[in-house]
């Protein structure tokens, strides 16, 4: 039980693309508050493309992310477009050429996605953005693999610190992007990409643990 | 909200096709339904001269694609960036094999998607070079210019950049030429009223009746200071003690003059404003040598006002009257 076959686990990516839709209103209604309240609109639009593309069974993983990354560039622009795009390309690249994916494979596409998202965004932790899900998050999972834990169990310790990642960006001033224009006024309600980042990653840790072999 | 549209979500390709409908002698489609060209572009053996930028900022930007201007567009949705494969798919409209040039304005989705759509076009040996402007005094402080966003001068940059290209310049030379023209150009905005993207159907900001906000951004962004609306004179002087002494502008210097709407003002109180402007400039001995009034760039139906300032050397000069046929902004020889 510790590692996924990626030749059949292209379904997670459709599984990502399903809980981005079923939160469109949701991711909306937070970006509203302090932003142009349409990340939920064009999050869903990038997902559901990528969906399409793939089909129903979605293939292997490393291509389905490809996928997703590439659709996400094309489609949907402002800044979530390149991010998400980037990010997800990483992952595809980082898998491709490999049968199966462990613990310290994941962690490797997810350090190497993190490295695309730093580059182009130049934000850090704090600056109420989804760093501050996925920095929390990934070094969760890192902590627990040093700890001896399995991946299913560092997938586990994953998801709950992305929650505690995404909670955390409620009490933070935006400091990048235009919710940064509000300062204290952003203050007080969560950051729409970190919330984003939180189903994504939580998802996509369910759908590896069910996958594991 | 009281608007001329179909569907809030698709005011986006309905405005394209009109503008394609409209203007068959500047614009062509390209594959890409949100990148536009100059209809003879790609020119061969010109550096290409690109920008892009979210929707909203009408006749900015594909009104300013035209002969001796810009060769193609990126088109993003109602303030938010254009695709990095809509920038990568510009680049390639306007390649005539001497390479391109992205003149674009500093926001954080621009930078990110022009970013990532260079190492696309790099990747097939095609070169594209940058500018970013940041013209708008009031967005940071002088000593962090590079956190200053782009404003209506990038209109003066593409004019020069455009005419620099069309003189046969080489990819290095337009950069050069363009970046000269965004260093001595410099921006203030104010808002006297917020605006709705169609599709949220609200404003997300909002000034109060009788408020204006000077050095407001060209998407809300919040400027230096909220107060009473003034006399127009006052609101001139106002712009000009922003402007002036940030390049500084100095007794002696030639200039351009952009005064450009956000939407909704009326076009005779942008004559109200200019009138000031000029007879300050001119206590000054400050020269106006090129001149603009009117909606070159503008924020939906933002009420308020840009004023942009460019210093001329003789080059600048010559490449701001250089003759323009576009939407936006025609220049004949004269």
């Amino acid at each position: 039980m510790s590692s996924v076959v990626l030749a059949d686990a292209g379904g997670v990516v459709l599984e990502l693309a399903e809980v981005i839709n079923a939160n469109r209103a949701w991711l909306s209604e937070i970006d509203g508050a302090i932003g142009d309240g349409d990340h939920g609109i064009n999050m869903s639009k990038g997902f559901s493309q990528a969906a399409a593309a793939l089909g129903k069974a979605g293939g292997g993983l490393a291509a389905a992310f490809t996928t997703l990354g590439d659709t996400l560039l094309g489609g949907i622009g402002g800044s979530m477009g390149p991010l998400y795009g980037s990010f997800f390309l990483d992952l595809g690249s980082t898998l491709d050429g490999h049968a199966v994916l462990d613990a310290a494979l994941f962690s490797k596409a997810l350090h190497t996605g993190l490295a695309s998202l730093q580059d182009l965004g130049n934000a850090k932790v704090g600056d109420k953005t989804l760093l501050d899900t996925l920095v929390p998050a990934l070094d969760a999972f890192d902590a627990a693999v040093a700890g001896g834990a399995d991946f299913g169990a560092a997938l586990s310790a994953m998801r709950a610190a992305a929650e505690t990642g995404r909670d955390s960006t409620k009490d933070l001033v935006a400091k990048i992007g235009r919710a940064a224009r509000l300062g204290e006024r952003s203050r007080g309600v969560l950051d729409a990409g970190a919330a984003s980042c939180c189903l994504l990653l939580q998802t996509m840790a369910a759908g590896l643990q069910r996958r594991l072999t | 909200m009281n608007r001329i549209i179909n569907n809030p979500d698709e005011v986006v390709e309905d405005a394209l096709r009109g503008y394609l409908r409209a203007h068959p002698d500047i614009l062509a489609a390209t594959d890409n339904p949100r990148v536009l060209r100059e209809r003879n572009a790609p020119r061969a053996g010109k550096v290409g001269v690109v920008t892009g930028g979210g929707s909203g900022h009408e006749p900015a930007f594909l009104g300013y694609i035209g002969e001796n201007l810009i060769d193609a567009v990126a088109i993003g949705e109602i303030f938010s960036s254009p695709t990095a494969k809509s920038f990568h798919d510009a680049f390639v409209a306007a390649d005539g094999g001497r390479g391109v040039a992205c003149l674009y304005g500093n926001y954080a989705g621009d930078n990110m998607n022009v970013k990532m759509a260079i190492r696309q076009a790099a990747a097939h040996g095609l070169t594209v070079k940058t500018v970013v402007a940041n013209d708008d005094v009031p967005s940071a402080p002088k000593d962090q210019r590079e956190k200053r966003r782009g404003v209506a001068g990038e209109i003066l940059m593409w004019k020069v950049g455009g005419a620099k290209a069309t003189e046969g310049a080489d990819l290095d030379g337009v950069i050069a030429t363009a970046q000269k023209a965004i260093d001595n150009t410099r921006s203030i905005g104010i808002g006297l009223s917020a605006c709705t993207i169609p599709a949220a159907g609200k404003p997300n900001f909002s000034i109060a009746d009788g408020m204006m906000e000077v050095g407001i951004g060209h998407h809300g962004e919040p400027g230096i200071e909220v107060g009473p609306i003034r006399p127009a004179r006052e609101l001139a002087d106002l712009m000009l003690d922003t402007v002036l002494p940030d390049l500084p502008f100095a007794p002696g210097d030639n200039v351009a003059v952009l005064v450009s709407g956000l939407g909704a003002t009326p076009v005779m109180e942008l004559y109200i404003l200019y009138d000031h402007i000029a007879e300050v400039l001119s206590s000054h001995d400050i020269s106006i040598k090129h001149h603009f009034v009117g909606n070159y760039f503008t924020s939906l139906e933002m009420m308020g006002v840009t004023l942009t300032l460019m210093k001329l050397d003789d080059e600048l000069d010559r490449l701001l009257a250089a003759p323009a046929h576009s939407i936006g902004m025609t220049r004949i020889a004269r």
